[in-house]
């Protein structure tokens, strides 16, 4: 039987070989660690440490700031060496706070807790905003306003997105291999929030090893499922997901609760477990260091706010010069200029592409193939959005439902004439976004 | 900085297929048919094809570099108009027959109207049936040292018999590429295998051509007939090659069948009751022409919304 997908996508050549093999491997930061006050969707928080201040492993150092905020926690022991605004992944500078490891990590001692079956539904969601839990697989929306639904009844299927369509990326992958019972474990938690649901693993058929690792360790627990999906790029899309798991469509105003689903991404499961379990805070995250530039691409559990550029030296240094640096996936990621910025909750990869890999063409004009429509998994005209957006044209993008893109890239993958379309419409979605018109 | 890097917004990574990729596919796809044109009609067959493609090809790089444009005339897409030109003309036609053809073809109608992607009816065909239209008489005469008589479509006009063997081998009168059918089903399995063209535009022109036969024809469901029908003309090459063309065919999937449908019955309406023994080309043309209103026609549903 064909397994369970959606329309369109694409079949990037995958590159997961890398890394694949590679055992997640601890890393111990050398340098000083640098947290961002805005690691999420939402307010950034509000720092409560001084400087000169010592802090340790596992200490609130900025605190949530609202509902739609997490608190922001050492991952490391040592000292607060300065609170200034510093260069992230996107570009901008934004207020950081900056601690000198002192190779201690002592740990913020945790006091005596109820084990979370005692809890209340409401204590264990705030315990997941304590620990300050995101989304971590790219959009970082706090995970407690996901689970805080209004009508937990109505939540029939709660999606773990184990699909990591993206080319290169085996974080998840090595998650569920070495650790798939802390998966099933996460899982339990969220569904004992939604008593009507059922809790699905979604996973790529080209993931044998974690489909069976998987399905060993939830074969006891009757209310989940591991349901293989045909691997195809963007299969780990929410909205692909969702219609892939249940048949149901979402759109781009829609919320996955609307469609009855609720979609969490592997380590946001793993970092729900670790928060409920032990009360351990979110201070590290599973990195895919690789690349063709690289010596030793590898997996490392990296606490957050060390320097991208220590995890080059980690993974041996370059084999070849590198052209470009993504942080995240070929498909998604965000290119950098400078590798001085530190790894934050949704910093799934660092690639490092040699100048092959990051190829440059020159567009040229539509031959009107047709390809980027058949790669299009909302079912859009890319062709035509694309030449919209360069030339302003508002209303008729919004007509042409410009405005559900995803922003997958599918379309520039395929297309012929190497034309930027997924650039060009991104351009004007961000614009009609800023003026608030959806 | 020494080693500067490429900064650049996402996607990072291409796939392989280029536009010249896709035109040095469409060629080898379409040299069964021409291979077969240069056996079944002689070595004059490839004189047409060499004069076709180097005009049409000259041509676009002479109008590139004077109008001060970008030179795309490497791309194979003009390779493709004038090998597809060559192919529907018949053998024994003066040499400057092509010369003015592609010239109309690759001039005119391809880069007065913005070069590549910006056609609005299908070069090739456009310079066909100018040619049809200026010099009928080079154009209609069929005759040859191989052929003599009526084409086999002709003489179904006329309401004689064809051996249907003959006509899907190929070995009959006719226009350079038009006669094999096997050949020409041979590309096309090629076109579908490299994933050039999908079924939905050939499928409905066949389809519904197919039908309309079955109906309007006089003859029901014949088989013999159909296959003659089918395989005579340049109805295989032009419904597997020229009505699949990318520039001018609808962008959506909807319109694509739409597209199709509309080529299978305007070729049986001309075909039935047009003075013309050929009116495929003419068919597809008029679709071409239709194909912006087709587009809008059939805007696709987004994902997740209402119609």
């Amino acid at each position: 039987m064909a397994h369970s997908t959606f329309k369109g996508g694409i079949h990037p050549h995958k590159r997961k070989r890398f890394t694949r093999e590679k055992p997640i491997r601890e890393y111990y930061p050398k340098g000083e660690l640098v947290y961002p006050v805005s690691q999420h969707i939402g307010g950034p928080a509000v720092p409560v440490v001084k400087v000169g201040d010592r802090v340790l492993k596992g200490q609130v150092i900025a605190k949530a700031d609202g509902y739609i905020s997490v608190p922001i926690h050492a991952s490391v022991s040592g000292t607060v060496k300065a609170i200034e605004p510093r260069l992230t992944v996107s570009g901008n500078k934004v207020l950081s706070i900056v601690v000198e490891n002192d190779n201690q990590y002592e740990r913020m001692p945790i006091e005596p807790f109820q084990p979370w079956q005692e809890l209340e539904p409401g204590e264990r969601i705030l315990q997941i905003q304590k620990a300050g839990v995101v989304g971590m697989g790219g959009a970082g929306f706090p995970t407690h306003v996901k689970l805080a639904v209004k009508n937990p009844k109505k939540i029939r299927a709660v999606i773990v997105n184990c699909s990591e369509c993206e080319p290169y990326l085996t974080s998840d992958y090595r998650r569920m291999v070495e650790n798939p019972e802390w998966l099933v474990m996460g899982l339990k938690m969220i569904l004992s929030l939604f008593e009507r649901a059922v809790g699905i693993f979604a996973i790529e058929d080209s993931k044998r090893d974690a489909i069976t690792a998987l399905q060993l360790a939830s074969g006891k627990e009757s209310r989940m499922e591991v349901k293989v999906l045909e691997t195809k790029y963007p299969q780990g899309s929410e909205r692909m997901l969702i219609y892939a798991c249940t048949g149901k469509e979402i759109n781009s105003s829609m919320l996955p609760a609307d469609a009855g689903c609720i979609v969490h991404n592997v380590d946001t499961v793993c970092a729900i477990y670790q928060a409920l379990a032990f009360r351990r805070p979110l201070t590290e995250r599973v990195v895919t260091v690789t690349g063709k530039a690289l010596v030793n691409p590898c997996n490392f559990n990296v606490p957050i706010g060390t320097s991208f550029a220590e995890l080059i030296d980690a993974a041996g240094g370059y084999l070849v010069e590198p052209k470009k640096y993504v942080s995240g996936g070929p498909m998604m990621g965000i290119s950098l200029f400078d590798l001085n910025v530190p790894v934050v909750k949704t910093s799934s990869a660092l690639l490092c592409m040699t100048k092959d890999d990051a190829a440059r063409f020159r567009p040229c004009a539509c031959i009107r193939c047709g390809s980027c429509v058949e790669a299009c998994p909302e079912g859009l005209i890319p062709a035509k959005l694309a030449d919209l957006a360069e030339h302003f044209q508002e209303e008729q993008f919004r007509d042409l439902y410009g405005m559900e893109c995803l922003e997958c890239g599918s379309c520039s993958f395929v297309c012929p004439a190497r034309r930027h379309l997924t650039q060009s419409i991104r351009a004007m979605r961000r614009s009609l976004l800023a003026k608030g018109k959806r | 900085m020494e080693n500067r890097m490429n900064v650049s917004v996402s996607p990072h990574i291409r796939g392989t297929m280029s536009t010249s990729n896709i035109m040095r596919l469409v060629v080898l796809a379409l040299l069964p048919a021409a291979g077969f044109g240069i056996y079944n009609f002689g070595i004059r067959a490839l004189y047409h094809m060499l004069v076709c493609i180097v005009t049409c090809v000259l041509t676009e790089f002479t109008f590139e570099a004077f109008a001060d444009r970008p030179v795309a005339a490497g791309d194979f897409s003009s390779v493709v108009t004038g090998l597809l030109l060559a192919m529907s003309l018949p053998v024994n036609a003066p040499l400057w027959i092509g010369f003015a053809g592609s010239l109309f073809a690759v001039l005119v109608v391809k880069m007065f109207f913005g070069g590549i992607g910006q056609n609005i009816v299908n070069p090739a065909l456009a310079g066909r049936c100018f040619l049809l239209i200026s010099f009928a008489k080079h154009m209609t005469n069929f005759t040859c040292d191989a052929y003599t008589g009526p084409t086999p479509l002709e003489a179904l006009k006329l309401g004689e018999e064809v051996d249907p063997l003959f006509l899907i081998m190929g070995s009959t009168g006719g226009s350079i590429g038009e006669t094999s059918a096997v050949a020409i089903l041979i590309g096309a399995i090629l076109l579908l295998a490299f994933g050039i063209i999908n079924l939905r535009i050939p499928a409905s022109c066949f389809l519904v051509f197919t039908g309309m036969l079955i109906f309007l024809g006089g003859r029901g469901f014949d088989d013999i007939y159909l296959v003659q029908e089918l395989c005579s003309g340049g109805l295989m090459l032009a419904f597997w090659f020229m009505a699949t063309d990318y520039t001018t065919s609808p962008i959506t999937k909807r319109g694509q069948v739409l597209y199709g449908a509309l080529i299978g019955v305007l070729a049986a309406l001309f075909r039935l009751y047009g003075s013309a023994s050929e009116g495929v080309s003419y068919a597809i043309l008029l679709a071409n022409l239709l194909t912006p209103i087709i587009e809008k026609m059939t805007i696709p549903r987004a994902f997740g919304r209402r119609r």
